[in-house]
C-alpha cells in the first residue's frame, strides 16, 4: 500500500473570500504578523499500485476544477 | 411538451410547482438511468447534489444520466439549470467558468433583483431588455466566475453589482442561472418574474411545433 496525498488550491490570481476572512481573524487574535491565508483540500488517497501520474490523472478528471483550482501531489512510498 | 427532471440525492424539488400552474408533462428522471430520448427539456434542479462534496456538482457531473445530458444538448433541446443544476452545467462543460464561496462567506438566501440582458431566447422571449424582475437566490458558493470576456452570453445580471447571474451556451439552448425561478411563480410567494421564464419555454415549443406542423403540411 501507498498513500498519495493531494493539495487543491484556489489559483493565485482568484480571491480566496474563506481565506481573507481567517485573515481577519486572526489579525483579530493579535497575529498581525499575518500577510495572507490561502484556504484549500488537503485528501489522502491509499492506493495499492499505481503512480503519480495516475493520481495526476485523478486530479484532473475529478479531484480539482481547472477552471479555478492548482493541485499538488505528495506521492508517500509504500511500507 | 414533456420536460424530464433529473434527480440527484440531494437535489431539491421546488420545480415541481410550475408542473401544476403550466400545462406540461414533468417528470422526474433519476440519475443512473441513462436515456433522456423521450422528452424535449430537461431541468437540472437546484438543491444540495451529494451534500456538495468536494465541489458542488462535481460528484453529480459522473452520474449515469450525464452522456444522454450532453446529447440532449447537442440535438438542440433546451437545457436549464438552476442554482445546483448550474453547478452540475460547468462541471460537465456545457457551459464555460466555475463556482466560488460567497463573498460574504455565508450561505445567501433572498430575493434579488435581476436585469434581463437579453430576450432573444427560447428562456427569455416574454421579458423585455432592461427589465427588472425579481427573483430569490439560496446558495453558498455563488459567486460565479467566468474569465472569457463575451458578455452577450449573460441573460440575466444582478441589478446590485452587475454580478453575472444567468448565462447561455454559444448555441442558445443551455441556461444556467443561480437564481431559482421557480420559487417566483404565484403572488403569495413575492413575485411570479420566475413563472414567465418557464411560460417562454412552453411559447417557444409551442410555436417550434407549430412551424414544424406546417413545414410537414407544405
Amino acid at each position: 500500500m501507498q498513500k498519495a496525498k493531494v493539495y487543491v488550491t484556489l489559483r493565485e490570481s482568484i480571491l480566496d473570500p474563506q481565506g481573507k476572512a481567517v485573515t481577519t481573524g486572526l489579525h483579530k487574535l493579535g497575529f498581525d504578523e499575518v500577510q495572507n491565508v490561502r484556504i484549500g483540500k488537503f485528501i489522502e488517497i491509499t492506493m495499492d499500485g499505481g503512480d503519480e501520474s495516475r493520481v495526476t490523472e485523478m486530479c484532473e478528471k475529478l479531484l480539482a476544477n481547472y477552471v479555478m483550482e492548482d493541485f499538488r501531489i505528495e506521492m508517500e512510498p509504500g511500507k | 411538451m414533456r420536460c424530464a427532471v433529473i434527480i440527484f440525492p440531494g437535489s431539491g424539488t421546488e420545480i415541481f410547482a410550475v408542473r401544476d400552474l403550466l400545462d406540461c408533462g414533468m417528470v422526474n428522471v433519476w440519475h443512473n438511468e441513462t436515456s433522456l430520448s423521450g422528452y424535449d427539456v430537461i431541468f437540472l434542479p437546484g438543491g444540495s447534489s451529494y451534500g456538495d462534496y468536494l465541489r458542488c456538482g462535481a460528484l453529480a457531473a459522473h452520474s449515469a444520466i450525464i452522456p444522454a445530458v450532453k446529447k440532449a444538448a447537442d440535438e438542440g433541446k433546451l437545457i436549464l439549470g438552476v442554482g445546483n443544476g448550474f453547478q452540475v452545467l460547468t462541471e460537465i462543460g456545457l457551459l464555460p467558468g466555475g463556482f466560488l464561496r460567497n463573498r460574504s462567506i455565508k450561505f445567501s438566501c433572498r430575493y434579488t433583483n435581476l436585469i434581463v440582458e437579453d430576450n432573444n431566447t427560447p428562456f427569455t422571449n416574454l421579458f423585455e431588455i432592461g427589465e427588472s424582475i425579481k427573483i430569490p437566490v439560496a446558495h453558498t458558493e455563488g459567486n460565479y466566475h467566468f474569465e472569457e470576456t463575451d458578455k452577450s452570453r449573460i441573460i440575466f445580471s444582478y441589478e446590485s453589482d452587475g454580478g453575472i447571474a444567468g448565462i447561455i451556451n454559444e448555441n442558445g439552448n443551455v441556461l444556467g442561472m443561480m437564481p431559482y425561478p421557480e420559487r417566483a411563480v404565484d403572488k403569495i410567494l413575492g413575485s411570479t418574474d420566475g413563472l414567465r421564464l418557464f411560460e417562454s419555454i412552453l411559447k417557444n415549443h409551442q410555436s417550434k411545433n407549430c412551424s414544424a406542423r406546417q413545414g410537414a403540411a407544405n
